[in-house]
């Protein structure tokens, strides 16, 4: 890490004469009421590495989307390389040598690399020239930039890694010259990330300019040149990296002093709560996601697993959370009494009665229903639970509709109005209505899924200490999170899931990213560097 | 898509969706000769000008109501539920097996009866497609469109060869029993100082105003409703929440087939006294347009069915007193079905740069 972090301030040095490669004059664009970008000028000099950085619904994707032609502006000017320019479509925008890396690939799976990197840039009807032609740029490209890939291997069978190369080399088949990467490491394992980071360096160093997205205030310091910061539709700082810290940034995102990291006293696990044995799920399609997983949370303990999206940890949330589909065995125990891992009597409702509560990696699809009100949400899951029912068949609206007040005041809910719908709060709000809805509960066990997913700076110091004090207060919490620093952070112990399985286990203080990233890209810690 | 103010959505919307509808019906009026102006007249009047307008209007709006909440309450699961017109007649079937059955000694009892019976067939008729639809995954508006054609086969098989009595040469059952006569609007004390006996709207007409209340009640205060809403808003999502899918379907689907069927008391009990074919005379369609136009909340589905009501009752003087053919009825109704269902969006979307505009123009002003 530390190496990696010189490189990037040695090549900052580089100098960079001449107009910018891109300025932003004046841009603002508003949708009805809601201002999105206000004013936003930005210079980029040529062959730097220039970070967006700021809260989620701060305006950076509608500024990126202005720049790509997704969106006119509705004031303001944009220059390239001093240029007036009109991007009225991404057309427009590759013609001006822009090209964009989105956080969710735009790649047709069952194509080869070569064929995706020339669909849309074909030369004629036939397809035969084009492919040789671009296997031979693609080879070019490939020894210029560190951006080795297979061009016949089919896009559905890379790694996530390699697939954001493709990307790339589309991008720069098309002639760009200027590189818009927009959270680009959010799926990536901490070792696919440096390799990214290091591709990106060689960009630079060829000249290319590059705007990079994200929320990772490490990222920024590691490898950007210079670092734009929004807030509410605002950029409130431009500032040369080498000269800031992320406290700084962090500071200038949020408008007040942020704690990064939530200070926490030693555990003190007491009974054991939770025990899987051998839990394996094999979905519809026949493919095994846990293969054979076994762990055991105590009271008073956070367990922490580590792991790239999409190893089987939604899997095991699903399973301990009474919604598992596909074929389930092994077996589970609660406060030692064995409960089942699937089928009937593993309902949502059957885990929350002996004291599971649960908030999920997905709050959109799973937690709560964004057309429901703030105190319908509240309800949500706990419908059936006898404060919240009046006589017979009907639901104590007016109980719910109360306590729904004390949990927005407790938890500090932003608006604090019950009767809001779900979709109108920002992401941290929404988060902060589950939590208050599952940590009020006193669970015996909670089961969190990327807790602070697409949650603001601010909020997230107010949601890990709420997990602190659910854990002092004595309740097993089991966290899943792909944010490695939320992991080491929050965790008293650490599972590393890969490919369905558990890697290993390692304490906080006895182990670092760099092994914790070789666990998450399933290499074993004994069999070296296989 | 940017959101209107309520009132905008509302009231606004369908007003100008009806508007549209009227224009084009009016130039298609113009168009085979006929004079629109007097053609609207004739409507309003037949339909609203009299008490014995209103004693059909009212009878065509109970029948509406029953179907519009039918597909309300189903809609409310995301189930889409086309076989309203289907559950209707097996509804029929409830009523007229009930009553012939036993030999009623007050209107009352055989309403309680015969209500139960139309609720009881309904509901099985819809039972169906539920199950394949939360067991098999069997797409329920495939199926209920189906079970519509099966309803009617077989009742016009029951008619011909099972229910119609020795002699009579009508596919029809025989007359029901005159004790469970239901009072007419112009029976009832107080009302029959307005309406005449022969008006076909009934008393059941309450029982349609106290089944808006009982599903409003059923949505939005019951923990079953909520289910139901949470259910139809995110299948994933309630699956997280421990509610079955399975129960839901199943559930929601029985009470929308009971609503369809409930209808027979209006027209099969308190209009025919007897069943006959087709005896649900497309009610069950139009109960979608019904709910879509009262964006499936109970007081909208009142209106709504108010507002077909009038364009049923409407449309049969037209074409009774005017040049005009009756079937333009058809052609309106489609139009507004067309208007306020599918073309919704179209309207809105004309609406939002007119409220940007309002809005735009509010906030220079206060700068």
């Amino acid at each position: 890490m530390a190496s990696a972090t010189d490189t990037g301030r040695q090549a900052t040095a580089a100098p960079a004469a001449g107009p910018p490669a891109i300025e932003l004059r004046g841009i603002s664009k508003s949708f009805g009421a809601v201002q999105a970008n206000r004013d936003i000028s930005i210079r980029v000099r040529p062959g730097t590495i220039h970070g967006i950085v700021g809260e989620n619904g701060a305006g950076k994707s509608t500024l990126m989307s202005i720049l790509y032609g997704f969106y006119r502006a509705d004031a303001g000017e944009i220059l390239i390389d001093g240029r007036p320019t009109e991007i009225p479509d991404s057309q427009a925008a590759i013609r001006a040598g822009i090209g964009m890396v989105f956080q969710h690939f735009k790649l047709v799976p069952n194509f080869s690399v070569l064929e995706n990197v020339i669909l849309g840039a074909e030369d004629g009807a036939l397809l035969r020239p084009s492919l040789a032609k671009a296997r031979k740029t693609l080879a070019d490209l490939a020894r210029d930039y560190d951006l080795d890939v297979d061009p016949e291997a089919l896009v559905e069978e890379l790694s996530v890694g390699h697939q954001q190369r493709v990307e790339i080399l589309k991008a720069l088949y098309r002639h760009a010259d200027i590189l818009i990467l927009d959270e680009p490491t959010g799926v990536l394992t901490p070792d696919e990330a440096d390799h990214l980071f290091r591709i990106l360096r060689g960009l630079k160093a060829q000249g290319k300019t590059i705007l990079l997205i994200t929320h990772k205030l490490r990222e920024i310091m590691e490898i950007t040149d210079e670092v734009s910061v929004m807030r509410r539709g605002e950029i409130v700082a431009t500032v040369t990296t080498a000269k800031t810290s992320p406290e700084q940034l962090a500071e200038l995102m949020v408008g007040r002093k942020v704690l990064l990291h939530v200070p926490k006293g030693s555990a003190h696990p007491g009974r054991e709560v939770l025990r899987i044995e051998d839990l394996r799920v094999t979905d519809a399609q026949g493919v095994a996601r846990l293969k054979g997983v076994s762990l055991t949370i105590r009271a008073g303990e956070i367990l922490g697993i580590a792991g790239v999206a999409g190893n089987g940890q939604s899997e095991l949330l699903q399973v301990l959370g009474g919604f598992a589909r596909g074929r389930v065995s092994g077996t589970i125990a609660v406060d030692g009494q064995q409960i089942p891992a699937a089928g009937k009597g593993a309902t949502g409702q059957t885990r929350r009665q002996i004291g599971i509560a649960h908030v999920p990696e997905d709050r959109h699809h799973l937690g709560l229903i964004l057309d429901f009100t703030a105190w319908e949400n509240v309800a949500f899951g706990y419908q059936a639970a006898p404060d919240y029912q009046a006589h017979g068949l009907f639901m104590d609206n007016d109980a719910i509709l109360r306590d729904t007040r004390g949990k927005m005041d407790r938890f500090d809910v932003r608006p604090p109005d019950p009767m809001l719908p779900a979709k109108s709060f920002s992401g941290g709000n929404q988060q902060k209505i589950v939590l208050a809805r599952e940590i009020e509960r006193n669970p015996v066990l909670l089961l969190v899924g990327q807790p602070t997913r697409g949650v603001d700076i601010g909020a997230i110091e107010f949601i890990h200490r709420r997990i602190v004090a659910l854990r002092d207060a004595g309740a097993a919490v089991l966290l899943v999170s792909v944010e490695l620093d939320e992991i080491l952070s929050l965790s008293d112990r650490i599972a590393v899931m890969f490919d369905g399985q558990i890697m290993g286990e390692r304490l906080p203080a006895e182990t670092n990213e760099r092994e914790l990233g070789l666990l998450m890209a399933g290499v074993a810690s004994t069999a070296g560097a296989a | 898509m940017e959101k209107l103010p309520a009132w905008a959505d509302l009231v606004l919307v369908p007003l100008i969706s009806l508007l549209l509808a009227a224009l084009i019906s009016a130039l298609v009026v113009l168009g085979i000769g006929g004079d629109p102006i007097e053609a609207v007249s004739v409507m309003v009047k037949g339909a609203l000008g009299s008490a014995y307008g209103w004693g059909y209007t009212l009878y065509y709006t109970t029948s509406f109501i029953f179907t519009g909440l039918a597909v309300t309450v189903a809609y409310h699961a995301s189930q889409f539920n086309i076989g309203g017109e289907g559950q209707a007649q097996l509804g029929g079937l409830g009523v007229a097996l009930v009553l012939l059955a036993v030999d009623w000694p007050h209107w009352s009892v055989a309403l309680l009866a015969a209500s139960l019976g139309a609720a009881a067939f309904g509901a099985a008729w819809a039972a169906i497609p539920a199950w394949l639809q939360a067991k098999r995954g069997s797409h329920i508006v495939i199926t209920t469109i189906m079970f519509n054609y099966i309803a009617a086969a077989l009742i016009v098989y029951l008619l011909v060869e099972v229910l119609r009595p020795v002699g009579q040469m009508d596919p029809a059952t025989a007359r029901f029993p005159a004790a469970a006569h239901l009072p007419s609007f112009g029976e009832i004390p107080g009302l029959s100082l307005i309406f005449s006996k022969q008006v076909p709207a009934n008393i059941s007409f309450f029982l349609a105003l106290a089944a808006c209340f009982a599903v409003w009640a059923l949505l939005w205060r019951t923990r079953l409703g909520y289910e139901i809403r949470a259910f139809g808003k995110s299948e994933s999502a309630a699956v997280y929440a421990g509610i079955s899918p399975t129960r839901v379907i199943l559930v929601s689907m029985l009470i929308s087939g009971a609503l369809a069927g409930l209808m027979a008391v209006n027209n099969v009990m308190g209009e025919a006294e007897r069943l006959m074919q087709n005896a649900s005379e497309g009610a069950g369609f139009i109960g979608i347009a019904v709910a879509l136009m009262g964006r499936n909340h109970p007081l909208g589905v009142f209106l709504a069915a108010l507002l077909f009501g009038v364009l049923y009752q409407g449309g049969a003087e037209m074409g009774l007193w005017t040049n005009i053919p009756i079937e333009l009825r058809t052609l309106l109704q489609g139009l507004v079905i067309l208007f306020t269902g599918a073309l919704d969006t179209m309207v809105r979307m004309m609406l939002v740069p007119a409220f940007r505009l309002v809005a735009a123009r509010r906030i220079g002003g206060a700068a």
